[in-house]
Protein backbone atom coordinates (compact mmCIF):
# COMPACT_ATOMS: atom_id res chain seq x y z
CA UNK A 1 0.00 0.00 0.00
CA UNK A 2 1.53 3.25 -1.19
CA UNK A 3 1.87 6.09 1.83
CA UNK A 4 -0.58 8.51 -0.41
CA UNK A 5 -3.00 5.78 -0.66
CA UNK A 6 -2.64 4.93 3.24
CA UNK A 7 -3.19 8.56 3.80
CA UNK A 8 -6.06 9.01 1.61
CA UNK A 9 -7.74 5.65 3.28
CA UNK A 10 -7.04 7.57 6.70
CA UNK A 11 -9.15 10.46 5.88
CA UNK A 12 -11.40 8.58 3.66
CA UNK A 13 -12.51 5.34 5.69
CA UNK A 14 -10.14 5.34 8.35
CA UNK A 15 -11.36 2.39 11.32
CA UNK A 16 -8.62 2.14 14.21
CA UNK A 17 -5.76 0.21 12.77
CA UNK A 18 -5.98 1.01 9.42
CA UNK A 19 -9.35 0.97 7.20
CA UNK A 20 -10.44 -0.97 4.41
CA UNK A 21 -9.60 0.80 1.24
CA UNK A 22 -12.83 1.72 -0.81
CA UNK A 23 -12.81 4.24 -3.61
CA UNK A 24 -16.86 3.86 -3.93
CA UNK A 25 -18.28 7.06 -4.99
CA UNK A 26 -19.98 8.75 -1.84
CA UNK A 27 -20.90 12.29 -2.62
CA UNK A 28 -23.11 11.76 0.48
CA UNK A 29 -21.28 10.20 2.79
CA UNK A 30 -23.71 7.86 4.49
CA UNK A 31 -21.50 5.10 3.21
CA UNK A 32 -18.48 6.84 4.41
CA UNK A 33 -20.20 7.20 8.17
CA UNK A 34 -22.04 3.40 7.92
CA UNK A 35 -18.17 1.73 7.50
CA UNK A 36 -16.55 3.83 9.74
CA UNK A 37 -18.56 5.56 12.77
CA UNK A 38 -15.66 6.86 14.13
CA UNK A 39 -15.20 8.89 10.82
CA UNK A 40 -16.76 12.30 11.96
CA UNK A 41 -13.85 13.07 14.49
CA UNK A 42 -11.58 12.80 11.71
CA UNK A 43 -13.06 14.58 9.56
CA UNK A 44 -13.98 17.44 12.10
CA UNK A 45 -10.05 17.70 12.71
CA UNK A 46 -8.93 17.88 9.32
CA UNK A 47 -11.16 20.03 8.34
CA UNK A 48 -10.35 22.58 11.43
CA UNK A 49 -6.87 22.48 10.98
CA UNK A 50 -7.41 23.05 6.93
CA UNK A 51 -9.27 26.16 7.96
CA UNK A 52 -6.04 27.15 10.54
CA UNK A 53 -3.87 26.37 7.34
CA UNK A 54 -6.22 28.63 5.21
CA UNK A 55 -5.56 31.33 7.96
CA UNK A 56 -1.57 31.37 6.94
CA UNK A 57 -2.86 32.91 4.28
CA UNK A 58 -3.22 36.77 5.99
CA UNK A 59 -0.20 35.41 7.73
CA UNK A 60 1.87 35.37 4.60
CA UNK A 61 0.20 38.98 3.37
CA UNK A 62 0.99 40.81 6.46
CA UNK A 63 4.43 39.43 7.07
CA UNK A 64 5.16 40.63 3.49
CA UNK A 65 3.63 43.68 3.69
CA UNK A 66 5.60 44.67 6.87
CA UNK A 67 8.67 43.51 5.44
CA UNK A 68 8.31 45.52 2.19
CA UNK A 69 7.51 49.34 1.40
CA UNK A 70 4.39 51.18 2.07
CA UNK A 71 4.18 51.89 -1.70
CA UNK A 72 4.06 48.26 -2.30
CA UNK A 73 1.52 46.86 -0.04
CA UNK A 74 -1.48 46.89 -2.20
CA UNK A 75 0.29 44.92 -5.06
CA UNK A 76 1.37 42.05 -1.98
CA UNK A 77 -2.15 41.89 -0.91
CA UNK A 78 -3.42 41.12 -4.06
CA UNK A 79 -0.76 38.87 -4.98
CA UNK A 80 -1.36 36.88 -1.98
CA UNK A 81 -5.35 36.91 -2.82
CA UNK A 82 -4.83 35.79 -5.94
CA UNK A 83 -2.74 33.23 -5.46
CA UNK A 84 -4.98 31.77 -2.68
CA UNK A 85 -8.20 32.37 -5.48
CA UNK A 86 -6.68 31.19 -8.75
CA UNK A 87 -4.65 28.12 -6.77
CA UNK A 88 -8.05 26.84 -5.35
CA UNK A 89 -9.88 26.69 -8.94
CA UNK A 90 -6.43 25.39 -10.57
CA UNK A 91 -5.81 23.13 -7.74
CA UNK A 92 -9.14 21.25 -8.04
CA UNK A 93 -9.51 21.23 -11.77
CA UNK A 94 -6.03 19.76 -11.95
CA UNK A 95 -3.62 19.90 -9.32
CA UNK A 96 -5.45 17.00 -7.12
CA UNK A 97 -5.82 14.60 -10.17
CA UNK A 98 -2.32 15.36 -10.64
CA UNK A 99 -1.18 14.77 -6.99
CA UNK A 100 -3.35 12.17 -5.48
CA UNK A 101 -5.02 10.66 -8.59
CA UNK A 102 -3.33 7.30 -8.77
CA UNK A 103 -0.28 6.81 -10.07
CA UNK A 104 1.42 6.63 -13.37
CA UNK A 105 5.13 4.87 -12.96
CA UNK A 106 5.68 7.03 -10.02
CA UNK A 107 5.75 10.53 -11.50
CA UNK A 108 2.17 11.14 -11.23
CA UNK A 109 -1.43 10.69 -11.22
CA UNK A 110 -4.41 10.42 -13.95
CA UNK A 111 -7.47 10.38 -12.17
CA UNK A 112 -10.10 12.59 -10.82
CA UNK A 113 -9.43 15.92 -12.86
CA UNK A 114 -12.37 18.33 -11.85
CA UNK A 115 -12.72 15.95 -9.18
CA UNK A 116 -15.35 14.06 -11.00
CA UNK A 117 -16.58 10.76 -11.52
CA UNK A 118 -15.07 8.26 -8.82
CA UNK A 119 -13.77 11.79 -6.73
CA UNK A 120 -17.15 13.11 -6.02
CA UNK A 121 -16.59 11.46 -2.74
CA UNK A 122 -16.63 13.08 0.64
CA UNK A 123 -13.26 11.71 1.27
CA UNK A 124 -11.84 12.88 -1.49
CA UNK A 125 -12.99 15.83 -1.18
CA UNK A 126 -11.49 15.92 2.51
CA UNK A 127 -8.69 14.97 0.98
CA UNK A 128 -8.40 17.71 -1.97
CA UNK A 129 -9.18 20.42 0.61
CA UNK A 130 -6.21 19.55 3.00
CA UNK A 131 -4.12 18.76 0.27
CA UNK A 132 -5.36 22.39 -1.43
CA UNK A 133 -4.62 24.98 1.66
CA UNK A 134 -0.73 23.32 1.48
CA UNK A 135 -1.03 24.16 -2.29
CA UNK A 136 -1.55 27.82 -1.73
CA UNK A 137 0.71 27.80 1.23
CA UNK A 138 3.95 27.32 -1.34
CA UNK A 139 2.40 29.36 -3.71
CA UNK A 140 2.29 32.09 -1.88
CA UNK A 141 5.85 31.89 -0.41
CA UNK A 142 7.33 33.00 -3.73
CA UNK A 143 5.40 36.48 -3.23
CA UNK A 144 7.81 37.51 -0.85
CA UNK A 145 11.07 36.34 -2.86
CA UNK A 146 9.87 37.85 -5.70
CA UNK A 147 8.47 41.67 -4.11
CA UNK A 148 8.85 45.43 -4.86
CA UNK A 149 9.52 44.51 -9.12
CA UNK A 150 7.31 41.31 -10.17
CA UNK A 151 4.55 42.14 -12.95
CA UNK A 152 1.20 41.33 -11.13
CA UNK A 153 0.55 39.44 -14.97
CA UNK A 154 3.78 37.29 -14.25
CA UNK A 155 2.62 36.40 -10.84
CA UNK A 156 -0.77 35.35 -11.91
CA UNK A 157 0.60 33.32 -14.74
CA UNK A 158 3.06 31.79 -11.75
CA UNK A 159 0.58 30.83 -9.78
CA UNK A 160 -1.20 28.85 -12.26
CA UNK A 161 2.22 26.63 -12.93
CA UNK A 162 3.39 25.97 -9.22
CA UNK A 163 -0.92 24.89 -8.97
CA UNK A 164 -1.10 22.87 -11.48
CA UNK A 165 2.30 21.05 -12.11
CA UNK A 166 5.14 22.18 -9.76
CA UNK A 167 3.94 21.36 -6.50
CA UNK A 168 1.62 18.32 -7.21
CA UNK A 169 4.12 16.44 -8.59
CA UNK A 170 6.46 16.96 -6.66
CA UNK A 171 4.29 15.95 -4.01
CA UNK A 172 3.03 13.28 -5.61
CA UNK A 173 6.19 11.73 -5.20
CA UNK A 174 6.27 11.89 -1.52
CA UNK A 175 2.54 12.16 -0.62
CA UNK A 176 0.82 10.64 -4.04
CA UNK A 177 2.51 7.43 -3.96
CA UNK A 178 5.16 8.37 -6.43
CA UNK A 179 9.21 7.38 -6.84
CA UNK A 180 10.50 9.25 -3.84
CA UNK A 181 8.14 7.22 -1.35
CA UNK A 182 9.75 4.29 -2.30
CA UNK A 183 13.56 4.59 -2.54
CA UNK A 184 14.47 1.50 -0.97
CA UNK A 185 16.47 3.13 1.81
CA UNK A 186 14.64 3.43 5.15
CA UNK A 187 10.95 4.12 4.34
CA UNK A 188 11.12 5.98 1.55
CA UNK A 189 11.90 9.56 1.53
CA UNK A 190 9.52 10.97 4.17
CA UNK A 191 7.95 14.73 4.95
CA UNK A 192 4.77 14.71 7.56
CA UNK A 193 3.76 18.32 6.41
CA UNK A 194 5.59 19.67 4.28
CA UNK A 195 9.15 21.15 4.93
CA UNK A 196 10.26 19.85 1.41
CA UNK A 197 6.84 19.44 -0.25
CA UNK A 198 5.93 23.12 0.52
CA UNK A 199 8.22 25.21 1.92
CA UNK A 200 11.71 24.17 0.22
CA UNK A 201 9.17 24.09 -2.93
CA UNK A 202 7.99 27.60 -2.57
CA UNK A 203 11.35 28.97 -1.23
CA UNK A 204 13.36 27.71 -4.32
CA UNK A 205 10.96 28.12 -6.86
CA UNK A 206 10.86 31.71 -5.56
CA UNK A 207 14.92 31.42 -5.17
CA UNK A 208 14.66 31.33 -9.35
CA UNK A 209 11.78 34.14 -9.41
CA UNK A 210 14.46 36.75 -7.57
CA UNK A 211 17.71 35.94 -9.27
CA UNK A 212 15.72 36.12 -13.02
CA UNK A 213 14.27 39.56 -11.98
CA UNK A 214 17.67 40.74 -10.41
CA UNK A 215 17.86 43.00 -7.19
CA UNK A 216 15.40 45.66 -6.88
CA UNK A 217 16.68 49.65 -7.56
CA UNK A 218 18.70 50.75 -4.54
CA UNK A 219 19.41 47.38 -2.85
CA UNK A 220 23.44 47.31 -4.21
CA UNK A 221 25.19 50.84 -4.49
CA UNK A 222 28.46 51.16 -5.74
CA UNK A 223 28.46 46.86 -5.13
CA UNK A 224 27.44 47.60 -1.45
CA UNK A 225 24.60 45.61 0.45
CA UNK A 226 22.02 48.20 1.67
CA UNK A 227 19.13 47.61 4.00
CA UNK A 228 15.93 48.35 2.47
CA UNK A 229 13.77 48.86 5.50
CA UNK A 230 9.99 47.55 5.28
CA UNK A 231 7.16 49.90 6.67
CA UNK A 232 5.83 48.19 9.40
CA UNK A 233 7.44 45.73 12.16
CA UNK A 234 3.74 45.72 13.82
CA UNK A 235 2.31 44.19 10.64
CA UNK A 236 5.09 41.81 10.71
CA UNK A 237 5.11 40.60 13.70
CA UNK A 238 1.35 40.21 13.22
CA UNK A 239 1.75 38.19 10.23
CA UNK A 240 4.61 36.12 11.90
CA UNK A 241 2.17 35.58 15.26
CA UNK A 242 -0.94 34.10 12.82
CA UNK A 243 2.02 32.07 11.01
CA UNK A 244 2.58 30.45 14.13
CA UNK A 245 -0.89 29.77 14.85
CA UNK A 246 -1.85 28.84 11.79
CA UNK A 247 0.80 26.07 12.29
CA UNK A 248 -0.97 24.62 14.64
CA UNK A 249 -3.15 23.35 11.91
CA UNK A 250 -0.28 22.32 9.03
CA UNK A 251 1.27 19.92 11.31
CA UNK A 252 -0.94 18.33 13.61
CA UNK A 253 -3.76 18.16 11.27
CA UNK A 254 -1.28 16.53 9.11
CA UNK A 255 -2.28 12.99 10.92
CA UNK A 256 -5.35 13.35 8.91
CA UNK A 257 -6.61 11.07 11.93
CA UNK A 258 -7.90 12.32 15.10
CA UNK A 259 -7.58 8.86 16.47
CA UNK A 260 -3.72 9.42 16.48
CA UNK A 261 -3.19 10.81 19.98
CA UNK A 262 0.34 11.38 18.70
CA UNK A 263 -1.23 15.39 17.76
CA UNK A 264 -0.29 16.51 21.16
CA UNK A 265 3.53 15.32 20.57
CA UNK A 266 3.38 16.92 17.47
CA UNK A 267 1.32 20.50 18.88
CA UNK A 268 4.03 20.63 21.26
CA UNK A 269 7.46 20.01 19.05
CA UNK A 270 5.81 22.66 16.57
CA UNK A 271 5.61 25.32 19.42
CA UNK A 272 9.45 24.14 20.62
CA UNK A 273 10.88 24.11 17.24
CA UNK A 274 9.54 27.95 17.16
CA UNK A 275 10.44 29.44 19.68
CA UNK A 276 14.11 27.98 19.91
CA UNK A 277 14.48 29.65 16.46
CA UNK A 278 13.24 33.07 17.43
CA UNK A 279 15.48 32.83 20.04
CA UNK A 280 18.63 31.66 18.40
CA UNK A 281 17.97 34.05 15.19
CA UNK A 282 17.48 36.73 17.75
CA UNK A 283 20.93 35.70 19.59
CA UNK A 284 22.87 34.89 16.56
CA UNK A 285 21.66 38.79 15.27
CA UNK A 286 22.84 40.17 18.22
CA UNK A 287 25.75 38.51 18.29
CA UNK A 288 27.04 39.92 14.95
CA UNK A 289 25.35 43.28 14.49
CA UNK A 290 25.17 44.13 18.80
CA UNK A 291 21.15 44.97 18.38
CA UNK A 292 18.64 42.74 19.43
CA UNK A 293 17.29 42.81 16.11
CA UNK A 294 13.23 41.64 16.07
CA UNK A 295 13.44 41.19 11.85
CA UNK A 296 15.03 38.15 11.99
CA UNK A 297 13.71 37.14 15.54
CA UNK A 298 10.52 37.18 13.51
CA UNK A 299 12.30 35.52 10.29
CA UNK A 300 13.60 33.11 12.90
CA UNK A 301 10.27 32.06 14.66
CA UNK A 302 8.98 31.14 10.96
CA UNK A 303 12.36 29.27 9.91
CA UNK A 304 11.83 26.91 13.45
CA UNK A 305 8.20 25.94 11.77
CA UNK A 306 9.65 25.36 8.78
CA UNK A 307 12.28 23.09 9.99
CA UNK A 308 10.02 20.82 12.26
CA UNK A 309 7.11 20.78 9.57
CA UNK A 310 9.23 17.69 8.46
CA UNK A 311 9.97 15.83 11.52
CA UNK A 312 7.12 16.91 13.75
CA UNK A 313 5.77 13.41 14.28
CA UNK A 314 8.91 11.37 14.70
CA UNK A 315 11.28 13.35 17.37
CA UNK A 316 10.83 13.93 20.37
CA UNK A 317 10.73 17.37 22.25
CA UNK A 318 14.48 18.09 22.56
CA UNK A 319 15.34 17.28 19.43
CA UNK A 320 12.56 19.86 18.31
CA UNK A 321 14.34 22.39 20.47
CA UNK A 322 18.03 21.14 18.89
CA UNK A 323 16.23 21.51 15.40
CA UNK A 324 14.53 24.99 16.18
CA UNK A 325 18.01 26.18 17.55
CA UNK A 326 20.03 25.04 13.96
CA UNK A 327 17.16 26.27 11.61
CA UNK A 328 17.60 29.79 13.62
CA UNK A 329 20.94 30.20 12.89
CA UNK A 330 20.83 28.90 9.48
CA UNK A 331 18.73 31.14 8.52
CA UNK A 332 20.22 34.04 9.49
CA UNK A 333 23.89 32.88 7.87
CA UNK A 334 21.44 31.83 4.49
CA UNK A 335 20.29 35.65 4.76
CA UNK A 336 23.82 36.80 4.90
CA UNK A 337 24.30 34.43 1.92
CA UNK A 338 21.88 35.37 -0.47
CA UNK A 339 22.93 39.22 -0.35
CA UNK A 340 26.36 38.47 -0.71
CA UNK A 341 25.88 36.44 -3.66
CA UNK A 342 23.62 39.98 -5.21
CA UNK A 343 19.98 37.93 -4.95
CA UNK A 344 17.54 40.13 -3.71
CA UNK A 345 15.28 38.12 -1.22
CA UNK A 346 13.11 41.15 0.46
CA UNK A 347 11.33 39.14 3.17
CA UNK A 348 13.66 36.28 3.86
CA UNK A 349 11.69 33.51 2.11
CA UNK A 350 14.34 31.65 0.29
CA UNK A 351 16.25 31.62 3.56
CA UNK A 352 12.99 31.03 6.03
CA UNK A 353 11.50 28.43 3.71
CA UNK A 354 14.18 27.05 1.26
CA UNK A 355 17.34 26.62 3.34
CA UNK A 356 15.39 25.35 6.49
CA UNK A 357 12.80 23.42 4.34
CA UNK A 358 15.85 21.30 3.65
CA UNK A 359 17.20 21.24 7.02
CA UNK A 360 13.94 19.98 7.78
CA UNK A 361 14.00 17.11 5.74
CA UNK A 362 17.81 16.50 6.64
CA UNK A 363 16.69 16.63 10.59
CA UNK A 364 13.90 13.62 10.24
CA UNK A 365 17.01 11.71 8.36
CA UNK A 366 18.44 12.40 11.77
CA UNK A 367 16.55 13.13 14.76
CA UNK A 368 13.42 9.97 14.25
CA UNK A 369 13.05 8.41 17.46
CA UNK A 370 11.05 4.88 16.23
CA UNK A 371 7.87 6.12 17.88
CA UNK A 372 5.87 6.83 15.45
CA UNK A 373 4.54 5.15 12.08
CA UNK A 374 4.31 5.72 8.50
CA UNK A 375 1.12 8.17 9.20
CA UNK A 376 0.39 5.07 11.44
CA UNK A 377 0.21 3.66 15.19
CA UNK A 378 1.93 0.60 13.31
CA UNK A 379 5.18 -0.41 12.76
CA UNK A 380 7.17 0.10 11.15
CA UNK A 381 8.24 2.86 13.15
CA UNK A 382 10.50 5.35 11.39
CA UNK A 383 14.23 5.96 12.94
CA UNK A 384 16.95 8.52 12.37
CA UNK A 385 20.64 8.15 11.96
CA UNK A 386 20.77 8.66 15.47
CA UNK A 387 18.84 5.65 16.96
CA UNK A 388 20.07 3.36 14.09
CA UNK A 389 18.49 4.25 10.98
CA UNK A 390 21.23 5.30 8.49
CA UNK A 391 18.41 4.19 5.33
CA UNK A 392 15.99 6.77 6.25
CA UNK A 393 18.87 9.64 5.71
CA UNK A 394 20.02 8.36 2.68
CA UNK A 395 16.05 8.45 1.55
CA UNK A 396 15.66 12.25 3.05
CA UNK A 397 19.15 13.21 1.25
CA UNK A 398 17.99 11.84 -1.79
CA UNK A 399 14.75 14.13 -1.47
CA UNK A 400 16.56 17.04 -0.61
CA UNK A 401 18.63 17.13 -3.74
CA UNK A 402 15.25 16.50 -5.83
CA UNK A 403 13.62 19.25 -4.22
CA UNK A 404 15.70 21.77 -4.49
CA UNK A 405 16.65 20.72 -8.87
CA UNK A 406 12.75 20.22 -9.11
CA UNK A 407 11.84 23.38 -7.38
CA UNK A 408 14.45 25.70 -8.62
CA UNK A 409 15.01 24.09 -12.37
CA UNK A 410 10.82 24.81 -13.32
CA UNK A 411 11.07 27.79 -11.04
CA UNK A 412 13.38 29.07 -13.19
CA UNK A 413 12.01 27.95 -16.60
CA UNK A 414 8.68 29.28 -15.52
CA UNK A 415 10.38 32.94 -14.74
CA UNK A 416 12.64 32.79 -17.63
CA UNK A 417 10.51 31.87 -20.23
CA UNK A 418 7.36 34.47 -19.20
CA UNK A 419 11.00 36.85 -19.15
CA UNK A 420 11.54 36.34 -22.70
CA UNK A 421 7.75 36.45 -23.78
CA UNK A 422 6.65 39.42 -22.15
CA UNK A 423 9.14 40.90 -19.53
CA UNK A 424 8.48 40.22 -15.77
CA UNK A 425 10.04 42.89 -13.97
CA UNK A 426 7.86 46.53 -14.09
CA UNK A 427 9.88 49.46 -15.62
CA UNK A 428 12.05 51.37 -13.44
CA UNK A 429 9.93 54.32 -13.57
CA UNK A 430 7.28 52.17 -12.35
CA UNK A 431 9.46 50.17 -9.90
CA UNK A 432 10.15 53.90 -7.84
CA UNK A 433 6.59 54.72 -8.18
CA UNK A 434 5.72 51.68 -6.44
CA UNK A 435 3.63 48.83 -7.49
CA UNK A 436 0.41 50.04 -5.84
CA UNK A 437 0.30 53.02 -8.50
CA UNK A 438 2.01 51.49 -11.15
CA UNK A 439 0.19 48.57 -10.96
CA UNK A 440 -3.58 48.70 -9.15
CA UNK A 441 -3.98 52.44 -9.11
CA UNK A 442 -4.54 52.40 -5.43
CA UNK A 443 -2.07 53.53 -2.93
CA UNK A 444 -2.61 51.25 0.08
CA UNK A 445 -2.39 54.45 2.82
CA UNK A 446 -3.88 57.35 0.47
CA UNK A 447 -3.89 59.41 3.49
CA UNK A 448 -0.39 58.73 4.23
CA UNK A 449 3.19 60.32 2.24
CA UNK A 450 4.89 57.56 1.56
CA UNK A 451 8.45 56.74 0.53
CA UNK B 1 6.66 92.41 15.01
CA UNK B 2 8.17 89.51 14.34
CA UNK B 3 8.15 85.62 14.12
CA UNK B 4 9.46 82.81 16.34
CA UNK B 5 10.73 79.68 14.37
CA UNK B 6 11.57 77.25 16.75
CA UNK B 7 12.74 73.64 14.75
CA UNK B 8 12.57 71.21 18.03
CA UNK B 9 12.77 67.22 18.91
CA UNK B 10 9.99 65.99 18.76
CA UNK B 11 9.76 64.72 22.27
CA UNK B 12 9.96 68.10 23.44
CA UNK B 13 7.11 69.51 21.81
CA UNK B 14 5.00 68.91 25.17
CA UNK B 15 7.67 70.88 27.50
CA UNK B 16 8.20 73.49 25.38
CA UNK B 17 4.40 74.12 25.70
CA UNK B 18 3.79 73.60 29.26
CA UNK B 19 6.42 76.17 29.54
CA UNK B 20 5.28 79.04 27.31
CA UNK B 21 1.51 78.89 28.46
CA UNK B 22 3.67 79.78 32.37
CA UNK B 23 5.13 82.48 30.34
CA UNK B 24 2.31 83.56 28.04
CA UNK B 25 2.40 83.70 24.31
CA UNK B 26 -0.65 85.01 21.57
CA UNK B 27 -0.70 81.95 19.80
CA UNK B 28 0.90 79.13 17.76
CA UNK B 29 1.57 76.69 14.88
CA UNK B 30 2.58 73.23 14.94
CA UNK B 31 4.32 71.58 11.84
CA UNK B 32 5.64 68.34 11.06
CA UNK B 33 8.95 68.18 9.61
CA UNK B 34 12.06 66.33 8.43
CA UNK B 35 15.33 67.44 7.74
CA UNK B 36 19.22 67.43 9.31
CA UNK B 37 21.82 69.89 10.17
CA UNK B 38 25.37 69.36 10.31
CA UNK B 39 25.09 66.01 12.04
CA UNK B 40 23.75 63.82 9.08
CA UNK B 41 21.21 61.70 10.52
CA UNK B 42 20.89 58.79 12.43
CA UNK B 43 21.95 55.04 12.00
CA UNK B 44 19.27 52.36 12.39
CA UNK B 45 18.80 48.64 11.62
CA UNK B 46 16.38 46.17 9.69
CA UNK B 47 16.84 42.45 9.45
CA UNK B 48 20.40 42.50 10.88
CA UNK B 49 21.46 45.16 7.95
CA UNK B 50 22.70 48.95 9.46
CA UNK B 51 21.08 51.93 7.16
CA UNK B 52 21.69 55.36 8.00
CA UNK B 53 18.37 58.06 8.37
CA UNK B 54 19.55 61.49 7.12
CA UNK B 55 16.63 63.24 7.09
CA UNK B 56 15.21 63.21 11.00
CA UNK B 57 11.34 63.78 12.14
CA UNK B 58 11.34 67.34 14.19
CA UNK B 59 8.88 69.92 15.20
CA UNK B 60 8.68 73.42 14.14
CA UNK B 61 6.76 75.91 16.13
CA UNK B 62 6.53 79.34 14.54
CA UNK B 63 5.03 81.99 17.03
CA UNK B 64 4.31 85.71 15.86
CA UNK B 65 4.18 87.98 18.80
CA UNK B 66 5.07 91.56 19.75
CA UNK B 67 8.92 92.89 19.72
CA UNK B 68 9.03 93.40 23.42
CA UNK B 69 7.80 89.77 23.98
CA UNK B 70 9.95 88.09 21.53
CA UNK B 71 13.40 87.56 24.57
CA UNK B 72 11.06 85.98 26.95
CA UNK B 73 9.59 83.43 24.23
CA UNK B 74 12.97 82.67 22.70
CA UNK B 75 14.50 82.54 26.26
CA UNK B 76 11.55 79.85 27.38
CA UNK B 77 11.95 77.65 24.32
CA UNK B 78 15.57 77.23 24.66
CA UNK B 79 15.43 76.72 28.50
CA UNK B 80 12.62 73.79 27.66
CA UNK B 81 13.90 72.83 23.82
CA UNK B 82 17.13 71.71 25.43
CA UNK B 83 19.00 68.51 26.01
CA UNK B 84 22.59 69.35 25.74
CA UNK B 85 23.12 66.67 23.09
CA UNK B 86 23.34 66.84 19.63
CA UNK B 87 20.53 67.72 17.30
CA UNK B 88 18.21 69.87 19.88
CA UNK B 89 17.55 72.26 17.09
CA UNK B 90 17.65 76.04 16.37
CA UNK B 91 15.60 78.66 16.92
CA UNK B 92 15.30 81.58 13.87
CA UNK B 93 13.59 85.25 14.27
CA UNK B 94 12.26 87.30 11.39
CA UNK B 95 10.37 90.63 11.09
CA UNK B 96 6.61 90.94 9.92
CA UNK B 97 5.26 93.07 7.89
CA UNK B 98 1.94 93.24 8.73
CA UNK B 99 -0.93 90.54 10.18
CA UNK B 100 -4.68 90.91 9.19
CA UNK B 101 -7.07 89.00 11.54
CA UNK B 102 -9.48 87.19 8.92
CA UNK B 103 -12.58 87.59 11.39
CA UNK B 104 -12.47 91.41 11.72
CA UNK B 105 -10.38 92.86 9.13
CA UNK B 106 -8.14 94.31 12.02
CA UNK B 107 -4.47 95.09 10.94
CA UNK B 108 -0.96 95.05 12.81
CA UNK B 109 0.05 94.49 16.49
CA UNK B 110 -4.05 94.56 17.71
CA UNK B 111 -4.71 91.83 15.12
CA UNK B 112 -1.90 89.52 17.19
Amino acid sequence: MSRGLKLLSLTALMALGGGRIVFAQDPTGVQTLKENPQAPIDYVWVLVCAFLVMFMQPGFAMLEAGFCRAKNATNLMAKNLMDFALGSLIFFLFGYAIMMGGDWYGLWGTKGWLMGGDYYDVGRYLNMFWMLVFCATAATIVSGAVAERLKFKAYLIYTVVVSAIIYPIYGHWVWGGGWLSKLPFGMGALDFAGSGVVHAIGGFVGLAGAMVLGPRYGKYKNGRIQAVPGHSMTLAALGVFILWFGWFGFNPGSTCNAHHLRISVIAVNTNLAAAAAALSALLVAHWKTKRWDVGMGLNGAVAGLVAITAPCAWVEGWAAIVIGLVAGALMFASVRFLDAMGIDDPVGAVSVHGTCGLWGLLSLGLFADGTYGNYSLEPPYVTGLFYGGYGQLIAQLISMVVVFAWAFGTGYLTFKLMDKAFGIRVSPEEELKGLDVSEHGTPAYPDFYTR
Amino acid sequence: MKKIEAVIRVEKLEEVRESLKKVGYPGMSITRIEGHGRQKGLVEQFRGREFKVELLPKIKIEIICKDEDVNEIVECIQRSAKTGEIGDGKIFISEIIDVIRIRTGERGGTAI
